[in-house]
């Protein structure tokens, strides 16, 4: 049968009207926005990779950048790439803050999730939140002003900006993150997990430690692993509290300087072009990489729990 | 939470202990904070005052108030606002309300957790090279808020994309059903519902961007200005980047002004915090549906 | 044998399924349903839980177009024309009324559910959305009960009331086809009724493609009835012929009689 059943009541029945051209407009304007993040991430990469590649392809030298300490970009007699000193550097903090951030911020998470009820627990979750808002300025300056002081008066030394202290700081920063991360991975632990383990009589630590924690191991690592992608990027406020002296430190009392602080504290005095400036950029591209490389494996770990 | 016949005294103990190792655990992440949002507080608080907050640094910036970094700030935070969020917005719904379950999508979602994650130092070389150099804007506050936008993007489409998807797909399928298109179905019913939750996000991105530093310092934000900038394309002080100049390179700075600075930094990122968890809560006691 | 020459006369078919078949992933959920519906009938489709009712009805106003999963095959022609090749399917479901399972009121007010439809037509004028409001209300047999209260959110009204406000807003289309999905599972026996005379009523009006997971409302109801079991349709037939021992399967008869389902 034909449409012509219907001539008079409904005339023009499939026609692309405003609504439909409207919608098809609205899908692809949202569509654009959507795609925006990926231009801007690779966006990034390009032309960080635009400013640093006339340096790598024409001072670079792998052997320098990975294996000599000697950042002396400035020289004028021999300038030297080395950022051996610096990748140390950022390590050594790193490393001092997951120290202290893993296991407050597991505990924590623990706690607000498996321990905490009703107002209490919403009362901390807040708090975490409130620290996790505080600018890494602000961080910096509370390293250099007040824990300065604490180090030195606590622990007899010299000069209080160091690896501690910037590793405190920055295992501070990282905790709140980390600890809403963790909380998440455990809440998702279905709770007939629970009830189960604690129908066969298992008390609540139990049920967390033999049948929680297990389940939310993936989630937990995920939550260090971006833990420490945080405190590997982190600037400011490593540049304010690590003392920001090249050096191979022998104790948590030594002064380092990290990847990012050199940028930050070096990218204002270099001249668009130069080696130097080119090699900042460089030191950039390497922190995109590993710091993508680290999201991206956070991101799959992740992935491997909802698999299961 | 305790049966009493299902656990013996020694579990019970035990039990309690562990608890209590977890609440210590909790305390001292927190602790620490509120004894040095007290010390800013006790060196801060005695320099505030209309003077401070609203006139001009002097000799050096060892004297005098800090209201062109101040305002600098609003400005910054502003225009990358009015970048960001209908951008993010917008992103936000693609995903939420057309995408598909393919790589594209998840291709974006990967962009969008790195553009988290990647250093803000690194946006502020992105920001150098894209924005500064290429497109020509120069050391300006165009330049430095997009910086900033692009790194705030993510949270607003993560926010956004939360209170939308918190809207039931039964009022869109109803809403199908009727004969709307995917977009009125978005414009009348989605964002309406969603909008507060919305608005919850863009509060946090403020507080966000108001106190980042790395990613102005060479896009934007000066060291020291004796005016107030006249559009976008001019230079501007920031709160954040002040506090770094004033603790790390300018001597003979009293004391208690970088703790001032801090402390204003810090009562206005908390403050929108708060407001935005506020926001929150008075959401989550008021569904309508 | 009178059952095959009354199914066989009557007006012009509105809606005409040709061998539809439905899967979601590698499950069917619909397989082979050819099936006639005439215009200004109220057609009744019974048939146990997972029978494919539902799906059957989304294929109809083209909802699997908002879910990637959902694979349609074979044709619907609708108007006399196939679904699949509408161009505006916003435009199709505009044609189509459809009234869910639990009533879903719209976060709105309970004015605003019903001119929302309107509204999408492009009337925009308060006098003329406040006639077509109380026309719907009323056709659906629940304007007395709200006509103090249309600014009061739609959530807000009992269950009966809520499905009656879908049934107005339904109708609000103005559609030619309306479509029910066992509207009473959510409803009292009392409103039940009255959205029964609602349909009677309608009848003269528009078509009704009523699918119910009761079978005497079938009966109570539906001109002709189709039994649809695990995704198939087992037979079609003058709702009186299979209510009255002419159907022709087996199972039909065993369901109709309750024998399970």
């Amino acid at each position: 049968m034909s449409s012509d059943a219907f001539p008079t009541r409904r005339p023009a029945l499939d026609r692309l009207d405003g609504a439909w051209a409207a919608d098809k407009a609205a899908q692809v304007l949202m569509f654009v926005a959507g795609i925006s993040a990926i231009v801007f991430i690779l966006g990034i990469f390009a032309f960080i990779a635009r400013e640093g590649l006339s340096f790598v392809f024409s001072r670079f030298s792998f052997a320098e950048f990975f294996g000599s300490i000697r950042w002396a970009p400035t020289s004028n007699s021999n300038p030297t790439f080395g950022a051996l000193a610096l990748i140390v550097g950022t390590a050594s903090v790193t490393g001092m803050a997951m120290i202290v951030a893993i296991p407050f911020s597991l505990g924590a998470a623990v706690y607000i999730a498996e321990f905490a009820r009703g107002r209490t627990r919403e009362t901390l979750k807040v708090l975490v939140e409130l620290l996790a808002a505080i600018p890494s300025v602000v961080w910096g300056f509370i390293g250099l002003s007040i824990m300065n002081k604490l180090i030195i008066d606590v622990f007899d030394v010299s000069v209080g900006l160091n690896v501690l202290n910037a590793g405190i700081i920055l295992g501070l920063m990282a905790a709140p993150i980390m600890t809403t991360i963790a909380e998440d991975a455990l809440k998702a632990v279905p709770d007939r997990y629970r009830e189960a383990a604690e129908a066969m009589g298992a008390t609540r630590w139990q049920v967390i430690r033999r049948v929680v924690l297990p389940a939310a191991r993936n989630g937990l690592a995920s939550a260090v692993l971006l833990g420490v992608g945080r405190g590997f990027g982190e600037t400011m406020a490593v540049l304010m509290a690590s003392g920001h002296s090249i050096n191979l430190p022998t104790s948590i009392f030594d002064s380092v300087r990290a990847l990012t602080a050199t940028i930050a504290a070096e990218l204002g005095e270099t001249a668009v072009g130069s080696d130097h400036y080119g090699a900042l950029f460089t030191l950039g591209l390497f922190l995109f990489l590993i710091t993508f490389a680290i999201n991206l494996t956070a991101d799959l770990v992740v992935r491997g729990i909802r698999k299961k | 939470m305790f049966q009493a016949s299902a656990l013996n005294d020694r579990n019970a103990r035990i039990q309690r202990r562990w608890r209590l190792l977890f609440l210590v655990m909790t305390l001292l992440l927190i602790l620490p904070v509120a004894i040095i949002l007290g010390l800013l507080v006790h060196h801060g608080a005695p320099v505030i005052s209309w003077s401070f907050l609203f006139e001009f640094p002097r000799q050096g910036m060892t004297a005098g108030g800090i209201f062109p970094a101040l305002l600098g700030t609003i400005f910054l935070v502003s225009l990358a606002l009015v970048f960001s969020v209908p951008l993010g917005i917008a992103a936000a719904i693609y995903l939420s309300e057309y995408a598909r379950d393919n790589w594209l999508t998840r291709a974006i979602n990967l962009a969008i957790i790195n553009l988290a994650g990647v250093p803000s130092i690194v946006h502020a070389l992105f920001g150098v090279g894209a924005f500064v150099l290429f497109f020509r804007f120069g050391t300006s506050i165009l330049a430095a808020s997009l910086t900033l936008g692009i790194m705030a993007l993510p949270v607003v489409i993560v926010s956004t994309r939360e209170s939308l998807q918190a809207v039931p797909r039964a009022f869109r399928e109803a809403c199908w059903a009727l004969g709307a298109t995917r977009w009125q179905t978005i414009r009348k019913v989605v964002l309406p519902n969603s909008v507060s939750g919305i608005l919850t996000g863009v509060i946090l991105e403020v507080s966000r961007t108001a106190g980042e530093t790395a990613p102005i310092m060479f896009t934007g934000a000066a060291f020291f200005l004796p005016f107030l900038p006249e559009s976008v394309y001019d230079q501007t002080m920031a709160l954040s980047l002040h506090l770094f100049v004033l603790s790390t390179q300018v001597p003979g700075v009293p004391e208690g002004v970088p703790y001032g600075v801090a402390l204003v930094l810090i009562a206005i990122v908390l403050s929108m915090n708060a407001l935005s968890i506020g926001f929150r809560m008075v959401l989550r006691g008021r569904k309508r549906w | 044998m009178v059952g095959p020459e009354r199914t066989e006369s009557g007006g012009n078919s509105l809606l005409e399924v040709d061998d539809l078949t439905v899967s979601y992933g590698r499950h069917v959920a619909l397989s082979g349903v050819t099936l006639t519906v005439r215009q200004n009938e109220i057609f009744g489709i019974i048939g146990p839980a997972n029978a494919g009712k539902t799906t059957f009805l989304q294929a109809v106003n083209r909802m699997d177009q908002f879910n990637d999963a959902i694979k349609v095959d074979g044709a619907v022609r609708f108007m006399g024309r196939d679904v699949a090749r509408w161009r505006n399917t916003f435009a199709l479901r505009r044609q189509i009324g459809v009234v869910f399972p639990l009533p879903v009121g719209l976060p709105l007010s309970v004015y605003e559910n019903v001119a929302f439809a309107p509204r999408l037509r492009g009337v925009s004028k308060k006098a003329d959305l406040d006639v077509l409001v109380e026309r719907y209300l009323r056709r659906a047999a629940l304007w007395e009960e709200v006509k103090d209260r249309l600014d009061t959110l739609g959530s807000m009204l009992s269950g009966g009331q809520q499905q009656r406000l879908t049934i107005a807003r339904a109708l609000s289309q103005d559609p030619v086809l309306l479509m029910l999905d066992e509207f009473s599972i959510a409803v009292d026996p009392v409103t039940t009724m009255k959205i029964e005379d609602v349909l009677r009523e309608l009848r003269s009006e528009l078509t009704i493609l009523l699918v119910t997971n009761l079978v005497q409302q079938a009966r109570r109801l539906a001109d002709r009835t189709a039994f649809f079991l695990d995704g198939s349709l087992v037979e079609v037939g003058v709702t009186e012929d299979l209510f009255t021992g002419r159907a022709r399967h087996r199972e039909t008869v065993d369901y109709i009689e309750g024998r399970f389902g």
